[in-house]
């Protein structure tokens, strides 16, 4: 291990890390204005032009606002549950390639890794839910504890189709495999599957049962306050953008642009980008069309479909292959 | 090593009487959806176990063992002799649990499916030649009793036997899998004969790992066949559970977890004869003793069977203790015996067994003789054979076992047994005496069905068969075993 | 002594005291959180190995599936009250004693402890040529082929296991 290596590495975390932060505070901004448009309304207005310093309003309001520890919380997990969340989301961000051959860790097991780090990831919401001590927040960490567990073996399992089709886990490789043509077209019942399920990982609308702000006021977050609520705040984006990359690189593509001689001097990584704000845009659009579904719809829906689905993908896809 | 470097079509060969039941127990899931009559559903289990006898015999000429799957798995002489009793031990419960799992209100048709993979869980630990292989087979047949014994889920006994009987079982999983890695880290290999082979090769024989391994693994099957001190779990579990679970566990597991020891011992710990017999043998007399005096106070008749077999654990494992392969012919003897005997007389108590009524007291048996003649006589004779007095199967069994301990040089041994024989007549004689000397209590009501008239006939038959013309069944061991 | 042996010491060290934390805590959920941690430790120890793939199935698995149902049962039973009991506490002194006893046979057989050469063909250099995904499944699918498909039993038995003892009661 030499130190150049080692310095490299750094300023690729530096880079991405920094990256990230912003994007988390932009894509908030984001989605006011997407869905206050969408609803004939303005979104933010007041802080800059068009609001486009409101992030960082937002950002000051929630570092200087009093950080309150409910009197009978479980005070070490209260503290570390949201701690947790930020790892889980930003640690994925190593092993996704913005573009050719560059991610900070280009590990043979890409796709696992980032499994993984998503159900760490889990553990946080499960964690603030039950050391807030409060009926509303255990409500929705035990909702977000059976929801993220169901959904992410159909995540799993719609993600075999594509490392049946590219021969490997390792992301970089899977992008490369699709340089004929994108795995969407080829696996799109794994990318219906797929889609439903990050929605479901991520705790977002229609699927945002662990918040449910109408009925369980804010779910696991109702004792957070301040910081740690940002911290909440943070991993759910951050999250949210994790998985539109994992999305991009296994069915979009990755980084590879449209074939146009015109368009050859554009960088991939402004490519791989464009794709996953295209894809954040969805949720978005999602968010603003779909009612939230009732909990045992979501369950039915994820054991009784979408697991089959998968699993009969993979079955079709494995044949396809052999054949 | 005799094994292909690749997988072939010939591989499956060996496996097709585990297969064969493995698709019996799948049609029976999905035939239970169609069918309304679970004694249909009965039969056809019955039927699939006979097709998987039936390829167990057409398999059952070739004299050199057959390996298959990488040597993984083998198909010899001794696995097929286990195997026969793993059939008979699941025909003879199908048969006597049709009519009494409708009483218990628990008759549904996974209750076959899941004898059948525990079936095939035995099957394949008896045939398993590696250590993986092995500790899978015992994973299913474990895991499917756990079930079983905690199907009648309305009766809080049931659910503290499959809770006792899982926490127990996992326990003694957990030191399998210690032994297994132990040995592994030691000898580079799960294959059972590669870890005898590998064993002389870098000379770890006195290695105190490998001792402890092979303790281990030893304890691991200590807990399935229920040796003192590892016998705890057996009383509440087999009274807990439904009687007819209780007759297939108190034979199955127990002859499984015998195939396995047997095997592991004399092939893979082949030369550790003398590290090995020093931990049985103070297992065996512990077993025998407490086997035979704690039975001694037992008022519940299914506890009671429950230290009779725990005492005949400790009898067939000083064919092990032996240590010689005619010692394990006769321990493999004196288990299909106890098979016919133990089922029997478990048996007779479902058939005291009615609606609203347990008849698992001893003292239910009163004056069984006045009221139901015939039944009382079953009785009188599985109980005779459990003690071992001629001229029933027991007596042979025993007979057996004792003569190739003493032919060992253990004649030691074999006193202590006998003295432990004889105390266990009492408890056993006890109930004949309850059913012939005492005047009934009440009125005594049997409930029977075809299929349980059957199941006693065989088993009646053959204890008497086999106590008077012993020489059938053991040529049969021998040629199994010995060639 | 090289920057590998270093973090291996690590990793032994911090684990056994993990380990220990974990069966010492009186809350449970901290107990399952303690655990968690060791799940990570001992995923790192894999990727010693070069058995990256067992890392990450290590992780999903346990960290992912098994102790959240462990988190799920355990909030769900709401044990706040019988944590201080004493009487779940009294075994302490037994299984101190057995776990010296241990101890003291452990110590005999490590300072017995033979050290043999590299045993079986899979070493880590193998595995590092062909990476750990490609060697687990190739063995997985030629030479343990049979454990595998016995496991597949295994578990369509647990799921059997699983509907018959907790469905409802459908007899009329």
């Amino acid at each position: 291990m030499t130190f150049s290596l080692v310095l490299w590495t750094f300023i690729k975390v530096a880079i991405v890390v920094s990256i990230l932060m912003l994007h988390v505070s932009y894509v908030v901004y984001f989605e006011r204005k997407v869905i206050g448009h969408m609803q004939a309304r303005m979104g933010p207005m007041r802080v800059g032009w068009h609001g486009l310093l409101q992030p960082i309003a937002d950002a000051i309001k929630l570092f200087f606002k009093e950080d309150i520890m409910p009197s009978q919380a479980d005070k070490s997990i209260f503290y570390i549950a949201p701690i947790i969340g930020v790892l889980a989301a930003i640690g994925s961000i190593a092993v996704i390639p913005m573009w050719d051959g560059f991610a900070i860790a280009n590990i043979n097991i890409g796709l696992l890794f980032i499994l993984a780090l998503s159900s760490v990831g889990s553990y946080s919401i499960i964690l603030a839910g039950w050391a807030s001590n409060s009926k509303y927040s255990f409500l929705g960490g035990l909702r977000s504890a059976a929801q993220v567990i169901s959904y992410e073996i159909a995540m799993g399992l719609s993600l075999v189709g594509i490392m049946l089709l590219s021969g490997s886990a390792n992301l970089t490789d899977i992008v490369h495999a699709q340089s004929d043509y994108w795995f969407i077209f080829t696996q799109p019942a794994a990318f219906f599957v797929f889609v439903v399920a990050i929605i479901a990982e991520t705790n977002r609308a229609p699927f945002d049962l662990p918040e449910a702000e109408t009925e369980l006021v804010a779910g696991y977050a109702t004792e957070y306050s301040g910081i740690r609520f940002g911290l909440f705040f943070m991993a759910e984006y951050a999250g949210m953008f994790i998985m539109s990359a994992l999305a991009v690189v296994c069915f979009l593509g990755g980084w590879d642009g449209p074939d146009i001689r015109l368009l050859a001097w554009v960088p991939g990584f402004v490519w791989f980008i464009l794709k996953v704000y295209a894809f954040i845009f969805f949720y978005f659009w999602i968010r603003a069309t779909l009612p939230r579904y009732r909990y045992d719809q979501l369950m039915s829906l994820g054991w009784k479909l979408f697991i089959p689905l998968a699993l009969a993908n993979v079955v079709f896809t494995a044949l396809l292959k052999l054949l | 090593m005799d094994a292909g470097t690749t997988l072939t079509i010939m591989d499956i060969r060996p496996f097709v009487p585990e297969l064969t039941l493995l698709c019996a127990g799948l049609i029976l899931i999905l035939l239970d959806l169609i069918v309304k009559r679970k004694e249909i559903v009965a039969a056809v289990g019955v039927a699939g176990t006979i097709a998987a006898l039936y390829a167990t015999y057409k398999l059952f000429g070739y004299a050199q063992p057959q390996y298959a799957f990488f040597d993984m798995f083998v198909l010899d002489g001794y696995s097929s002799f286990f195997k026969l009793i793993f059939y008979l031990n699941l025909i003879l419960t199908i048969c006597i649990s049709v009519k009494f799992m409708e009483i218990e209100k628990a008759s549904c048709g996974e209750y076959y499916s899941l004898l059948i993979f525990a079936t095939s869980g035995m099957m394949i630990m008896a045939s398993a030649a590696d250590l993986i292989v092995l500790y899978l087979g015992l994973e299913l047949m474990a895991l499917s009793t756990y079930i079983l014994a905690g199907l009648t889920r309305k009766r809080h006994r049931s659910n503290e036997a499959a809770l006792k009987y899982f926490f127990l079982g996992a326990f003694s999983s957990g030191f399998l899998l210690y032994g297994i890695s132990l040995t592994f880290g030691l000898t580079g290999t799960t294959n059972i004969r590669d870890i005898a082979h590998a064993i002389y090769a870098l000379n770890v024989m006195d290695s105190p790992i490998l001792y402890l391994g092979m303790i281990f693994i030893v304890v691991a099957f200590g807990f399935k066949i229920a040796l003192a001190p590892f016998h705890m779990w057996a009383p509440d579990v087999y009274e807990g559970a439904p009687t007819s679970i209780t007759a297939f566990m108190s034979v199955g597991p127990k002859a499984a977890g015998f195939a396995v020891l047997g095997r592991v011992l004399f092939d893979a710990f082949g030369g550790m004869q003398v590290q090995w017999t020093s931990v049985l043998i103070p297992m065996a007399v512990l077993t025998m003793a407490l086997g035979s005096i704690i039975a001694l106070s037992q008022t519940n008749i299914k506890r009671m069977l429950a230290y009779s077999s725990i005492a005949h654990a400790g009898y067939m494992l000083l064919g092990v203790i032996a240590g010689t392969p005619e010692g394990l012919t006769s321990t493999a003897n004196y288990l299909m015996i106890y098979t016919f005997m133990n089922i029997g007389a478990f048996a007779i108590v479902i058939m005291l067994r009615r609606e609203g009524f347990r008849g698992e007291n001893i003292e239910d048996f009163k004056g069984l003789s006045k009221s139901h003649p015939l039944a009382a006589a079953l009785m009188l004779i599985f109980m005779f054979s459990l003690t071992g007095i001629p001229p029933t199967a027991g007596f042979v069994g025993k007979f057996y076992v004792f003569m190739e301990l003493i032919n060992s040089g253990y004649t030691y041994l074999a006193v202590i047994a006998v003295v432990f024989s004889a105390i266990s007549a009492f408890f056993y004689l006890r109930i004949v005496m309850y059913m012939y000397m005492k005047d009934p209590g009440e009125e005594i009501v049997i409930t029977t069905s075809p299929s349980m008239s059957i199941a006693l006939a065989i088993t009646c038959v053959m204890v008497l068969i086999l106590g008077v013309f012993p020489s059938f069944l053991l040529n049969l061991v021998r040629y199994s075993i010995l060639g | 002594m090289t920057v590998h042996q270093l973090i291996f010491i690590y990793f032994a060290i911090a684990m056994t005291g993990i380990s220990l934390l974990v069966v010492t805590r009186r809350n449970p959920v901290h107990s399952v959180l303690f655990m968690l941690v060791l799940f990570v430790h001992i995923a790192a120890l894999y990727l010693f190995l070069n058995a990256e793939f067992l890392a990450a199935v290590q992780i999903i698995v346990y960290a992912g599936a098994i102790m959240v149902l462990f988190l799920f049962v355990i909030m769900l039973l709401n044990l706040r009250r019988e944590e201080t009991e004493e009487k779940f506490h009294r075994q302490w002194p037994v299984s101190a004693g057995a776990v010296a006893v241990l101890a003291v046979f452990f110590i005999m057989i490590v300072s017995k402890i033979v050290v043999l050469p590299a045993l079986g063909e899979y070493s880590i250099d193998a595995i590092r040529s062909e990476g750990s995904i490609m060697t687990v499944g190739k063995v997985l699918f030629t030479k343990y082929l049979l454990p595998f498909e016995i496991a597949s039993i295994i578990l369509l038995v647990a799921i059997i296991g699983a509907i018959v003892l907790a469905k409802k009661s459908t007899n009329s």
